[in-house]
């Protein structure tokens, strides 16, 4: 059995709970939030969240002083008389009326993202996912290259029930593949997305990418990623037993680098691979 | 007995339900275990019987007192609101089936046909696939198959089931008038004509079955057919049965002039029968 | 309306009959909303269980106790056990308790009936666990059921289907009753915009559960065709789509969530006005609210479904009627605050209970409002964040609601007080622990931890221990209650007929504990 909450545990907790109150997220241990991502949209999307987040909070403030200034103030402990009011048109309108106006000015910027999203044209290239029970298929349309993206085998020998191996000793415990897609940075890219059983989900929290492999079906969509990196995420929609065991990882590479890799996958080297299927 | 009908009735104890709960839990166990490839017969056939020999006590009970004059005014609107929301939920149930008809015929299969957004779904799996009704999807599921016409047995059983609606409300009228000898012909005729209905029912899924390959394999257009006439055929029994039901008690002299809540529930759900089988010849049938 | 008074041929002078027998053929409503409390009392105990086998397995990464389908079994039926076993009869059992006694009825209008949508609960309940025994166990699909891969489901299949249609029979049973009863047997002058709010919550989840469980049981239904009859409902290769029953789903699946807290919204609406010692405010405008809120359920549902590649048109409209839900639910929030201003409050259990729901379920309702902005959603969607977002509406929502209420009539039930400072211990201990469970469950969605998953990345670890601490707190805690209500069934102070001074409303003009039979005469209504 493995062992082990980490000693300097409550430590962390301490500071990263400073660090986020401060607002200042990278010296966080670990995420209390939302990632800013690396793609426009998740910036966007990020911007909206944050928009949301504090117009609830401020809300939030004032509903709930409100409701504490009763509870301090109208104590029958401290021989509050009660009022007999049970109405007022006015008051009613008003809280109705407010909340309408913030819920527009939240609609707006809303629906401009969602709309911006939307837009797959202008595409510089295309590339097919597909899901199965349990692991991802890449290919890059058009170009002669697929093949499958399986949980790393480390991943796969730790997370046996009882296999007595300690996840923190791995680096990217349940969030490395034996083989990555691979992308290039700066490009519009159009994701063609299906299953072939049943229903899958590809998400990258960094691009803000989340999209469900419907089998029979090609949903699509796009992203650009302004940062090379590699960047990680999981399937998000419940697809059976080892659901939480494929996990997705895109290598993205700048733009020269990866025509050299293009090229080097190119005429079917890479599909023989393939199938090293679990 | 006397001050009875000032009073709520509130019936005493009740075995009934727990036997009726038994039965129905006995009977989807045996479907059950029969769905999945084992033999469970004598469950079936156990639940089944307990649950129609429930029925029988159940409303034979209820039939008792409403024959000694237990029932109120005010009981018998219970009994019709009741009723009819029941039949509201009924309503629903139907509505989903149809839901799905429009779903698959709107939007599903245009998508497979690549509309919408959906060119890639139709360029990279479905090639070549052009969305149309009848159809029997993409992988053409199931086979060849040819559609049922509206004009022949469907016309036919839609004339019958509209004159049946006719005949309910002339036993109806009389009921009221009290005209008992038209009152049990009427009624005879129109659970006749919905075993009519149900015997060109039976007709028309044979010849589906066996000359025209139309089966519940049969995609989306054989899922949806049989589906929705199923079930309307299973309430058109149901309701034929009730008929029969309140056709004994009528010939046994139940029911008055004023007091025959259960004939118009029945009559209501003749209706409802009806009006489902109108969607279903528009719908399913005919566009 | 005719005059309403009991008639009980057999037994005018009212005992029950006596043991066992009393309480499988009683059709008082009484007696049988005791069986429904006590039935998802019991059932809050099998889904608590379950959900602490699913807290153990997630106290730290890598797997330690069960395997992922056995996990994924759990997460199914601890939600279905919940939703349909334990918070639906727990407000159908208040319903059958309260709604005659508010409304001066002598019992529910159908109480043959009653006693079977009662009857069928352990049946249908039965025959779902009974699948966890089974080869290849219970169902693993999650509460929703998706195809295809719930027709992956082995043996269990038919028996959850089957369970489902049972359990749909006796809530569109139990809604008639309500409704039927509310809409027949008032007492002389009490009009509609006089019954008290918690009877006007039900009156409503009532058309919603006769408008909804009937789609559930046709989507289950086709599920059963597809999966042993060779139909293509749920087929793109037939023609059909596995997207059409996650709509029928969510038509189903929006108002049920609805369902859940509105009678919440309703024993609230009692409690809170009770302990302010002041009207509720704005009664009628709270109805309206109510009745937009059903109104606005039915059109949102696919909210749900921002990620399954709907048209753009579909997505706008579904977060806009959402976000509109905010509206009426804003009013109610406004108008309970707006009751205890200048009110004269008191802290005992069921106001705690009460304020702490005011609090929490509003977190919950703006982590609803978060997940309802599409793009947003598209990183929120199958993310803990959302399970964080219903367990805030859910648990300090509806099941503090029920446990608000629970100790509110526990005097007029029992005819004793139940003992104070425990149900404050009790409190207390729910209400850091709830909090403890399901708040750090947001940064952990926020950070990109999937839902369903019985084991996570290392960066997850110590929100997730802390959730799970929080989760045993808090379920152990739940012990407490129970031996409170026993204690009080067992004895105790006296309770007086008015229980809480400032309780107003036809119940408590009757002696507590409350008479076998109530207003057998209908009592004045001003
Ligand atoms: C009791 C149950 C309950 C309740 C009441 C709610 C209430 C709401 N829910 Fe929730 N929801 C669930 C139970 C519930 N939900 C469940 C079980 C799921 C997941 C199911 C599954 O996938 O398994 C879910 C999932 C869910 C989703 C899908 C998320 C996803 O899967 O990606 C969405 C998206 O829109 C959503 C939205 C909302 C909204 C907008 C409300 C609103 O009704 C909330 C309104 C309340 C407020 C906003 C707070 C009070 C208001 C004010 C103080 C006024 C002023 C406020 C403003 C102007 C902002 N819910
Ligand atoms: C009303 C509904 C309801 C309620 C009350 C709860 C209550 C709780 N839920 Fe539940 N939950 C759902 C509805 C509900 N949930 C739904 C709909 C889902 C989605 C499922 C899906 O994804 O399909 C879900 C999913 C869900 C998950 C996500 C699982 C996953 O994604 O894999 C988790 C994880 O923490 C969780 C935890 C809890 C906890 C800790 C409680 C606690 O509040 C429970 C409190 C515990 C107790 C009350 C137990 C007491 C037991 C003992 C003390 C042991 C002694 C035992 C005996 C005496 C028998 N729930
Ligand atoms: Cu694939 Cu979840
Ligand atoms: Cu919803």
């Amino acid at each position: 059995m493995s062992t082990n909450l980490r000693k300097h545990d409550f430590n962390t907790f301490l500071t990263a709970l400073v660090a986020s109150l401060l607002g200042n997220p990278a010296q966080a241990a670990w995420e209390v939030n939302m990632p800013v991502g690396v793609t426009d949209a998740s910036a966007k999307i990020f911007d909206l969240h944050m928009l949301i987040f504090w117009v609830c909070v401020v809300i939030a403030v004032i509903v709930f002083s409100a409701m504490i200034y009763c509870l301090v103030a109208f104590r029958k402990s401290k021989g509050a008389v009660p009022a007999t009011f049970s109405h007022s048109t006015t008051a009613e309108i008003v809280w109705t009326v407010i909340p309408v106006l913030i819920l527009v000015a939240m609609a707006v910027p809303a629906a401009q993202t969602l709309v911006e999203i939307d837009d797959t044209r202008d595409t510089e290239m295309t590339i097919k996912i597909t899901g199965y029970q349990w692991k991802w298929q890449y290919e890059y349309v058009g170009e002669d290259v697929s093949f499958y993206s399986n949980l790393a085998a480390s991943s796969n020998e730790t997370r046996q029930l009882r296999s007595g191996i300690d996840p923190f000793q791995e680096d990217n415990y349940l969030l490395d593949v034996d083989r990555p897609l691979v992308v290039p940075a700066d490009t519009k890219i159009r994701y063609l997305i299906t299953s072939n059983d049943v229903i899958h989900a590809w998400w990258v929290p960094d691009f803000a990418v989340k999209k469900d492999a419907i089998p029979g079906f090609i949903n699509e969509g796009w992203f650009r990623v302004n940062e090379p990196g590699v960047y990680r995420g999981q399937c998000a929609e419940l697809c059976g037993k080892d659901h939480g065991f494929m996990p997705v990882v895109v290598e993205v590479l700048p733009r020269e680098e990866f025509t050299a890799w293009l090229a080097g996958q190119q005429g079917g080297a890479a599909v023989a691979s393939a199938a090293t299927a679990r | 007995m006397a001050h009875a009908q000032d009073k709520y009735y509130i019936p005493h104890g009740t075995k009934w339900p727990i036997l009726m709960s038994l039965g129905l839990f006995t009977l989807f166990l045996g479907v059950s275990v029969w769905l999945n490839g084992g033999n469970a017969t004598p469950a079936i056939i156990v639940g089944l019987a307990i649950v129609i020999t429930m029925m029988f006590f159940w409303f034979g009970e209820v039939i008792g007192e409403s024959e000694a004059g237990t029932f109120n005014d005010q009981v018998d609107t219970s009994f019709r609101i009741g009723m009819m929301w029941f039949i509201f939920s009924e309503v629903m149930f139907f509505a989903v089936f149809f839901g799905a008809l429009f779903y698959a015929r709107q939007l599903a299969l245009p998508w497979l046909g690549g509309e919408g957004s959906n060119f890639f779904t139709n360029l990279l799996l479905w090639e070549g696939f052009e969305s149309s009704w009848p159809s029997n999807g993409p992988a053409d599921v199931g086979g060849e198959f040819e559609p049922m016409g509206a004009w022949g047995i469907p016309a036919l059983n839609t004339a019958i089931l509209l004159t049946s609606g006719v005949t309910i409300t002339v036993a109806h009228h009389a009921l009221k008038e009290g005209n008992r000898r038209v009152l049990g012909l009427f009624l005879a005729l129109t659970f006749l004509l919905g075993f009519i209905f149900m015997g060109f029912q039976a007709y028309e899924y044979i010849h589906a079955y066996q000359e025209l390959n139309l089966t519940m394999n049969s995609g989306i257009y054989g899922s949806t057919f049989f589906m929705l006439t199923g079930f309307h055929g299973m309430h058109v029994t149901i309701g034929a049965i009730m008929l029969v039901v309140i056709w004994l008690r009528c010939l046994r002299g139940h029911f008055t002039a004023k007091h025959h809540f259960a004939f118009e529930a029945v009559a209501w759900y003749w209706h409802f029968v009806d009006v489902v089988w109108l969607g279903l010849f528009i719908f399913v049938y005919w566009l | 309306m005719s005059a309403t008074t009991t008639h009980d041929e057999h037994h005018d002078d009212h005992g029950p009959a006596k043991g066992i027998m009393r309480w499988i053929t009683t059709t008082n409503h009484k007696d049988i909303g005791t069986l429904y409390l006590v039935f998802a009392l019991a059932m809050l105990f099998v889904g608590g269980a379950m959900s602490l086998v699913i807290r153990a397995e997630l106290f730290q990464p890598g797997l330690q106790f069960v395997n992922p389908d056995f996990f994924n079994q759990m997460t199914t039926m601890h939600a279905l056990i919940m939703v349909f076993g334990m918070i639906m009869p727990a407000f159908v059992g208040f319903a059958n308790w309260m709604v005659p006694m508010m409304i001066g009825a002598p019992d529910m209008a159908l109480p043959r009936l009653n006693n079977w949508s009662f009857w069928i609960l352990p049946f249908a309940g039965t025959l779902l666990l009974s699948t966890l025994f089974m080869d290849g166990g219970g169902p693993a699909s999650g509460w929703t059921l998706y195809p295809p891969l719930v027709l992956q489901t082995g043996n269990a299949l038919p028996f959850a289907i089957f369970s489902v249609h049972l359990l749909g029979v006796s809530s569109i049973m139990g809604s008639i009753n309500i409704i039927v009863t509310i809409m027949n047997m008032r007492a002389p002058g009490m009009t509609l915009l006089k019954m008290p709010l918690f009877v006007w919550t039900w009156l409503i989840t009532a058309y919603l559960l006769i408008a909804v469980m009937p789609v559930l049981a046709g989507g289950v239904t086709m599920l059963l065709t597809d999966g042993f009859f060779g139909t293509s409902f749920f087929q793109a290769a037939g023609g059909g789509d596995p997207v059409l029953f996650q709509h029928i789903f969510w038509f189903f699946g929006h108002p049920e969530v609805y369902i859940i807290i509105l009678p919440a919204f309703g024993i609230i609406s009692q409690v809170i006005p009770t302990f302010s010692r002041k009207p509720l405010f704005g009664h009628d405008s709270m109805v309206y609210a109510t009745a937009s809120i059903a109104f606005l359920s039915f059109i949102v549902w696919a909210h749900h479904m921002f990620t399954v590649g709907m048209p753009l048109a579909g997505q706008l409209f579904f977060m806009l009627s959402t976000m509109l839900i905010a509206i009426p639910t804003g009013v109610k929030v406004f108008n309970w605050t707006a009751t205890m201003w200048r009110g004269s409050l008191s802290f005992e259990t069921p106001m705690l209970f009460a304020l702490a729901f005011l609090f929490l379920f509003t977190i919950g309702g703006f982590s609803g409002l978060m997940v309802a902005i599409a793009p947003a959603d598209f990183q929120y969607h199958d993310s803990y964040f959302v399970v964080a977002h219903f367990h805030y509406v859910l648990v300090p929502g509806a099941l503090f609601g029920a446990i608000a209420g629970a100790y509110y009539w526990l005097p007029k039930w029992t005819g004793h007080m139940y003992n104070e400072t425990l149900g404050k211990v009790h409190f207390w201990l729910s209400a850091i622990f709830v909090n403890l469970t399901f708040f750090p469950q947001h940064f952990v969605g926020l950070a990109g931890m999937p839902r369903r998953i019985p084991d996570y990345a290392t960066q997850f670890a110590d929100f997730n221990a802390i959730s799970s601490v929080g989760a045993f707190g808090f379920g152990f805690s739940q012990l407490l209650l129970v031996y409170v209500v026993i204690q009080c069934v067992r004895g105790g102070e006296k309770a007086s007929a008015q229980v809480w001074d400032g309780a107003e409303g036809l119940e408590w003009t009757v002696p507590s504990p409350a008479p076998y039979h109530t207003f057998e005469e209908p009592p004045l209504v001003r």
